[in-house]
């Protein structure tokens, strides 16, 4: 089974629901369930995709988050109020929770929800 | 995917994806627009003349890090002649307030600008881990706002300056409009739009950032690599605020002009003259000076009730004539020291208008109504 290693950054404040760690390397399986469910490292049966950021939301949740999964998590997506750069580009230019991940890829997640 | 190319020089990638426009820009032209906005919302509303001294109200969160560094280029691009200052507030809130004051520090050298720090303790003889431990934490907010805009106007007296802006931006009005709709607070609806306050006796404020949106805040302060600070108030359990702020961010992320249009919305109120007759109108506090509606300002009577352990009387109307069965304030009682407000600096009264050399469809800080796409 192949895996992508990718940075993960958590900041604005997002970081206090991740063990108060800005900076994570994490690897994932390159094919994931299509439920994106992140308990089984890799796939057993059922259909797979290539990794993508819907899944790999739900791998942070399951594998990273520590706490209050309704500040990071909302309809299976990242909570609105939360930014998200894919290589330092907005992740709305890269096809959000469709983009596939890629060996090396660096995702981004600021919080816009704490104090000004 | 093959990289977007940026919408306003064709030549970058794209970076962003604008919440106004939907369009896609690269990082330069971002960095471009968004001081150019901000330029026109100050030349528009004519916030600032030529030799204005303007006290930056400063956190160390992304907000007021933001204005600063936007204003000190503006300030140096334009010309302003704008002199700057930072105004820090210090509550008193270890782990908090404490940790962003250092912020601040580094953009005092960042930036170059002069800092002056104001604490509730040297102020009110109070710091807020004080208050929480005396009041507990339900109305423990109501003691900091108080005591928050008298301290900055104070501070802004000390610095002489004539002017105070925040870091308030158009996510923050469109929250505050929703909260006062939520209230049934009218004459504050009809208020709290407005780009610049100011009264007869008080310091002018405005929010230069009444059109940018948070989005853009953070982007800017994320390419630009500026250091902030952000962490939740550890005393700010303020849900309703909070549920305001889930509801808005949901509505930007179903369309993004929402933020805009509820701002307009708030705007388009007009206040009829018998809700504004209802507001008393001002006078100076006997005990202190600053301005107020009573005999006493708001901030002079929870200081008493604070003094006298009678924490709410400041609060309700009930614990009011408790203490005020109790007598009069005693002599000793600590007091704020009296407010003289700064004279205003003599100068030409014609506010900056310089044009930004621009194509005006880039700029889009004025209100576009909502059409289907
Ligand atoms: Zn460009
Ligand atoms: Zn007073």
């Amino acid at each position: 089974m192949t895996f992508i290693s990718l940075r993960i950054e958590f900041s604005g404040g997002l970081e206090l629901l991740f063990s108060n760690e800005k900076r994570h390397k994490i690897t994932i399986p390159a094919q994931v369930p299509v439920d994106n469910n992140p308990k089984v490292d890799g796939p057993r049966n059922g259909d797979t995709k290539a990794a993508d950021m819907d899944f790999l939301i739900h791998w942070l949740r399951e594998h990273l988050l520590k706490e209050r999964t309704e500040l990071f998590m909302e309809n299976s997506t990242v909570r609105p109020g939360i930014l998200v750069l894919i290589n330092d580009t907005d992740w709305e230019l890269e096809g959000e929770g469709e983009y596939q991940l890629k060996d090396n890829d660096e995702i981004v997640f600021i919080s816009t929800l704490h104090g000004g | 995917m093959a990289p977007k190319l940026c919408a306003l020089c064709s030549t970058n990638k794209a970076i962003l994806k604008r919440p106004k426009t939907g369009q896609q820009v690269c990082k330069d032209c971002f960095f471009y627009v968004f001081e150019t906005e901000v330029h026109h919302t100050i030349t528009r509303a004519g916030l600032f003349k030529p030799g204005d001294k303007v006290a930056i109200g400063a956190s160390g969160g992304k907000d007021s890090t933001v204005l600063a560094h936007v204003l000190k280029t503006l300030n140096e691009r334009y010309n302003y002649g704008l002199i700057l200052f930072l105004l820090s507030i210090d509550e008193g809130i270890t782990g908090y307030r404490d940790d962003s004051l250092e912020t601040v520090k580094r953009n005092q050298q960042q930036y170059d600008m002069p800092l002056k720090i104001l604490s509730y303790d040297e102020l009110y003889g109070w710091t807020m881990d004080a208050i929480v431990s005396q009041v507990g934490r339900k109305n423990n907010c109501t003691f900091c706002g108080v005591f928050r805009r008298q301290a900055l106007d104070r501070g802004a007296a000390m610095l002489n300056v004539d002017h105070i802006v925040t870091g308030h931006n158009a996510d923050d009005i469109a929250e505050t409009v929703l909260m006062n709709i939520m209230r049934g607070d009218i004459a504050r609806l009809g208020r709290c739009t407005s780009i610049v306050t100011e009264g007869e006796d008080t310091i002018k404020r405005s929010k230069p950032f009444k059109y940018a949106y948070e989005k853009e805040i953070v982007m800017y302060a994320y390419f630009k690599k500026l250091d902030y600070f952000s962490t939740e108030c550890i005393y700010s359990p303020d849900a309703y605020r909070g549920h305001a702020r889930t509801f808005l961010k949901e509505l930007e992320a179903a369309r993004p002009s929402a933020i805009i249009d509820i701002i307009h919305s708030g705007e388009a109120f007009e206040i009829r003259e018998e809700v504004k007759a209802g507001q008393k109108s001002q006078q100076t506090c006997k005990r202190c000076g600053y301005m107020s509606s009573n005999d006493l300002c708001k901030a002079c009577t929870l200081l008493e009730g604070l003094e006298r352990g009678m924490a709410g009387s400041g609060i309700t109307e009930r614990e009011r004539k408790k203490l005020d069965a109790e007598g009069r304030a005693p002599e000793n009682l600590r007091t704020i020291p009296f407010y003289r407000r700064s004279t205003r600096t003599p100068g030409p009264e014609v506010p900056i208008v310089v044009e930004a050399q621009v194509d005006p469809a880039m700029i889009t800080d004025h209100y576009r109504p909502y059409t289907a796409e």
